[in-house]
């Protein structure tokens, strides 16, 4: 084959181009044609086939999106004062005081994961820690946030223990604790389980990288893996399609990883930190040294010129195209003065990390690329980078929204447990079903101990890292999701999962202060998918300005359907919080006998799109849970301010299962039982299965009930003492009484039993 | 004079950070020991850390083995300097012959994390003074291949000789060979142990704190030679 060069796009403007197979549509290779002012040559093509994709471009979502600028919350609101670096660059970085600056970000890696479960869920740990990496800071902890087909579905066995391996496998590896996340069924994830990964990470203030190139003549150092010929067209033909019966196998567009060359790149880029080597700082995950090049030249002053050939390669056999678009693991890509080139690549040597210098910053303003000294690439970076197209899609409120809605779970509609005895078995039912029951085959895969700092991890509501040992700075991170909410009502759903994220940091004791989020959708060229994002990202949007917490980035994943079915919409939303003192934490067990039991919040009935109508009826209708920030904002202020000041001993939030399964989650951590008297005026089955919002159960040592309960009567929180932390049972008075024996039976043993 | 424990870094270790911090708490000076140096810095006992040291592809603490630094290390070691080898520090005691046997896949064929109960066998190992022999502990336990194997004739002498440091009690978690989750050489200086006592020192971030007496052990040891 014969090299595409500049020049001979030049002569040959006839020749014809594979845009369709490389996924851009028609009208996006005339606009490509348009700003070259020639047909682009294959590398050129490569390069914008990627860079173009969905999601690599955010072409249809980005016109929602910038409400999470525009909404931002306003100078003075913690959140927003403790922004550095928002939206735009590798992650966000919050200000957590005494001069730490902390990064996080949520991804997806959807697709790759359903096609090599193993691999894809693997390497995306390995992207995130890179982006995390690449802001300056050490990765101090990951979490997964991870939604499956049925439980009892045949292909869930082959996806779930592929994926929970290969989490283990990679995060385990590099030495991160994994410190909670989600795990959720149900059928609608059958061809398209959601594959989510969030990476924290700490860094001084001072000590915060950027991804741009300035500076002419500066080094542009390509260092870490050799590039393969794995995870080609990863993002475009990828990502950025919806599964089909019969497509070609995808498998080869899925990166495979080496997290050992992983954990040498993170030890070797903190060294080359500490010693101010570099000026700007890229990872190479999707689009690969596409991404990396034209991100980096586009965001600096000035062009950059690369010399392909000087990349190492696994395969000598590569095409320029192929390079560009390699998605090859545990790269990194910095900018470098030319004074301080030898002692980068002397640290890298130290760390046996192969480092190349592969081209320099210019004084120009295009991207030239070279390939054994011909011109193969000679773009605007911008053009690749920053200004892909921008659509406006269609969309509309679905013909069957307001038929499911007006399928509320009413008395009449779905058989409510008549009596005691009843109510106990639907519990149990609850109790031991795939959602609720004790994840601990999962995370017990998971290395949730190493480098020494966790202090809460899961089944705890958020977990928590301290940062530092002298003074006990800590952050806790909590992430949640609840898609059957979310296709009830998208913008309340959205809002829903942030107030739950928001309360599960709050109820360990953390003040909540910033999000990243992970929005999972069907096709974007569906006009009701398209609803349905354009409501969650207002509802998000919203809630954020409200509640004072800036979205700092995150990633959207559209194209989760196969065939005509869509994923229910899944925002993901973590929240970080900080907290002064982490030995003023609070965990969710009861584990001191005598201490009283407070409900927290309002409880009315409110069972759309619960547990409880999922596991008994397997039904989804009617109105998800109402939304009141301004409540869940006073709720996490009296939670920190009980826990900092010593007035509860556990707290839990109440959210998917409600109260019934909040008691049951905090008696077994605990190891202690509970009696409970159900208020005057509640229907039993209400105050056990409703799932209002805005609530939490905790326990109160009786040396601190006057004090509890004067703040939040000052405060105007609505509270109600419910019973008391005792015996072996939980006890519902009146109702039933169930063993902890009896209830840790149901709890355990459900997920490896449904896998065997 | 402050006793000096160092903490081997192998490329891919991950608890050396960890190792250290339980050094520091037992009241010794860690000292960051590298692979490539053979020179050991004047340490008084030295630690084998967790981690999956250069990747572990090939089979686990088989490439470590033959690094500069384990060239003295085993060396000292036959001299009479206390080693405590962790999770992949006891499989590169393992593979340097320092320790008979092999660690293996557990028999769940998964990584397993969890609280593990032990009970403590020998409290005469450098490593181990500060316990009582029957003495239970429970400390994290974080393994993919941490299933101790060894001959029969091996296993007997091990017994015989009271060189099983610990065992797992309630629950046998990778299906090591009778139960074994430590071990010592003859002389006692050398110990491997596949459960992690250093993650078990502070009541903040441990399940317990109970794993500190392996590093004060070695300090009273060091203190009254």
């Amino acid at each position: 084959m014969t090299l595409d060069t500049v020049k001979n796009a030049e002569q040959t403007p006839d020749s014809a181009q594979p845009w369709a197979e490389l996924g851009l549509k028609e009208d996006e290779y005339t606009r490509i044609r348009e700003i070259l002012g020639r047909r682009p040559t294959g590398a050129e093509l490569a390069m914008y086939s990627v860079m173009w994709s969905e999601h690599c471009s955010y072409k249809s979502s980005k016109v929602h999106l910038k409400q999470f600028g525009e909404k931002k919350p306003s100078a003075g609101t913690a959140g927003a004062d403790a922004m550095l670096v928002g939206i735009g660059e590798n992650a966000g970085v919050v200000d957590v005081g005494q001069g730490y600056a902390v990064t996080f970000k949520v991804e997806s890696h959807n697709h790759p994961s359903y096609i090599e479960p193993y691999q894809g869920a693997a390497t995306g740990i390995g992207g995130i820690v890179r982006d995390i990496l690449a802001m300056g800071a050490r990765p101090v902890a990951v979490m997964d946030p991870l939604r499956f087909g049925a439980a009892d579905h045949p292909d869930t066995r082959r996806v779930l223990p592929g994926i929970v391996a290969g989490i283990g496998g990679y995060g385990n590896c590099l030495g991160l604790p994994n410190i909670g996340g989600e795990v959720v069924f149900d059928p609608c994830y059958q061809g398209n389980p959601l594959v989510n990964a969030l990476c924290v990470g700490v860094m001084k203030h001072e000590d915060i990288h950027l991804a741009q190139a300035s500076g002419a003549g500066n080094k542009v150092i390509l260092y870490g893996a050799r590039t393969g010929g794995d995870g080609i067209g990863g993002v475009s033909v990828l990502a950025s399609e919806t599964f089909d019966a019969t497509g070609p196998a995808k498998r080869p567009a899925v990166q495979v990883g080496d997290p050992f060359q992983e954990k040498l790149l993170i030890e070797c880029t903190l060294e080359i930190f500490a010693e101010k080597l570099v000026k700007g700082i890229q990872d190479l995950g999707g689009a690969g040294l596409s991404c990396a090049t034209s991100e980096l030249a586009s965001a600096g002053s000035g062009g950059m010129r690369i010399e392909l050939d000087t990349v190492p390669l696994r395969d000598n056999t590569l095409s320029p195209e192929e390079i560009l678009m390699s998605e090859s693991q545990e790269r990194m890509c910095a900018i470098v003065e030319p004074g301080k080139v030898d002692r980068f690549l002397e640290i890298c040597e130290k760390w046996d990390v192969i480092a190349t210098v592969i081209g320099e910053v210019t004084d120009g303003e295009r991207l030239e690329i070279f390939w054994h000294g011909e011109l193969v690439v000679d773009v605007p970076p911008r053009t690749v980078a920053h200004e892909g197209p921008t659509y406006q899609r269609p969309y509309a409120r679905p013909s069957w929204q307001d038929a499911l809605q007006a399928d509320a779970p009413s008395a009449s509609r779905l058989a409510r447990p008549a009596d005691g005895d009843a109510l106990k078995a639907d519990l149990l039912k609850v109790v031991g079903s795939p959602n609720q029951a004790s994840k601990a085959w999962i995370t017990d895969q998971y290395d949730r101990y190493v480098l020494g700092n966790t202090v809460l991890s899961s089944p705890e509501d958020s977990g928590m890292i301290r940062i530092d040992e002298e003074t006990n700075l800590g952050v806790s991170v909590a992430t949640d999701g609840n898609g059957r909410y979310t296709k009830l009502d998208p913008y309340t759903g959205a809002q829903l999962a942030l107030a739950e994220a928001y309360r599960n940091v709050a109820a360990g004791g953390a003040k909540p202060l910033a999000v990243s989020d992970c929005l999972n959708f069907g096709s974007p060229e569906d006009p009701d998918v398209m609803w349905q994002f354009a409501e969650a990202t207002r509802g998000l949007a919203d809630a954020c300005l409200v509640l004072g917490t800036p979205v700092t980035g995150g990633n959207v994943s559209l194209y989760n359907q196969t065939g005509e079915t869509a994923i229910h919409p899944t925002p993901v939303v973590a929240v970080l919080g900080v907290i002064d003192d982490v030995t003023r934490r609070t965990p969710i067990g009861f584990a001191e006998p005598g201490q009283l039991i407070y409900l927290l919040g309002d409880t009315t009935d409110e069972l759309g799109g619960s547990a409880w109508s999922q596991v008994v009826h397997d039904h989804l209708g009617g109105l998800p849970p109402k939304v009141d920030l301004e409540r869940e904002r006073l709720l996490g202020e009296i939670l920190i301010a009980a826990s900092r000041d010593g007035m509860i001993d556990a707290a839990h939030d109440l959210s998917d299962g409600g109260l019934g399964m909040a008691l049951v989650e905090s008696c077994l951590k605990g190891g202690v039982g509970a009696r409970v008297v159900v208020p005057e005026g509640l229907d039993p089955f209400v105050f056990l299965f409703s799932e209002s919002a805005g609530r939490a159960v905790v326990a109160v040592p009786r040396s601190e009930e006057v004090r509890f309960n004067d703040m939040c009567g000052a405060r105007g929180l609505p509270v109600a003492r419910i019973g008391v932390v005792d015996g072996e049972s939980l006890d519902v008075q009146g109702q039933f009484s169930v063993s902890l024996a009896e209830l840790k039976d149901a709890h355990t043993g459900v997920i490896e039993a449904l896998l065997a | 004079m402050t006793t000096r424990v160092g903490v081997v870094t192998f490329p891919g270790s991950l608890d050396d950070r960890d190792a250290q911090r339980a050094v520091r708490l037992a009241g010794a000076e860690p000292v960051a020991l590298w692979h490539r140096d053979k020179d050991l810095h004047q340490i008084d006992a030295v630690v084998l850390p967790g981690g999956f040291s250069y990747g572990d592809y090939l089979r686990c603490g088989a490439i470590s083995r033959f690094s500069p630094v384990m060239e003295t290390i085993i060396e000292q070691a036959k001299l009479g300097m206390p080693v405590l080898g962790i999770c992949n520090g006891f499989q590169v005691l393992c593979e340097s012959h320092l320790l008979p046997g092999a660690l293996t896949r557990n028999d769940s064929l998964h990584f397993i994390c969890r609280d593990q109960k032990l009970r403590i066998e020998n409290a005469e190992t450098a490593w181990t003074r500060d316990y009582s022999a029957g003495q239970e502990i429970v400390v994290p336990l974080k393994n993919g291949e941490g299933r101790f194997v060894a001959d029969q004739h091996v296993l007997d002498e091990l017994e015989a000789e009271g060189r099983v440091v610990a065992r797992y009690v309630d629950l046998n978690p990778n299906g090591s060979y009778r139960d074994i989750a430590g071990i010592t050489n003859a002389a006692g200086n050398v110990v491997g142990l596949m459960p992690h006592p250093e993650h078990a020192v502070e009541p903040l971030t441990g399940p317990t704190t109970e794993g500190l007496g392996f590093f004060t052990s070695v300090l009273k040891q060091l203190v009254n030679a």
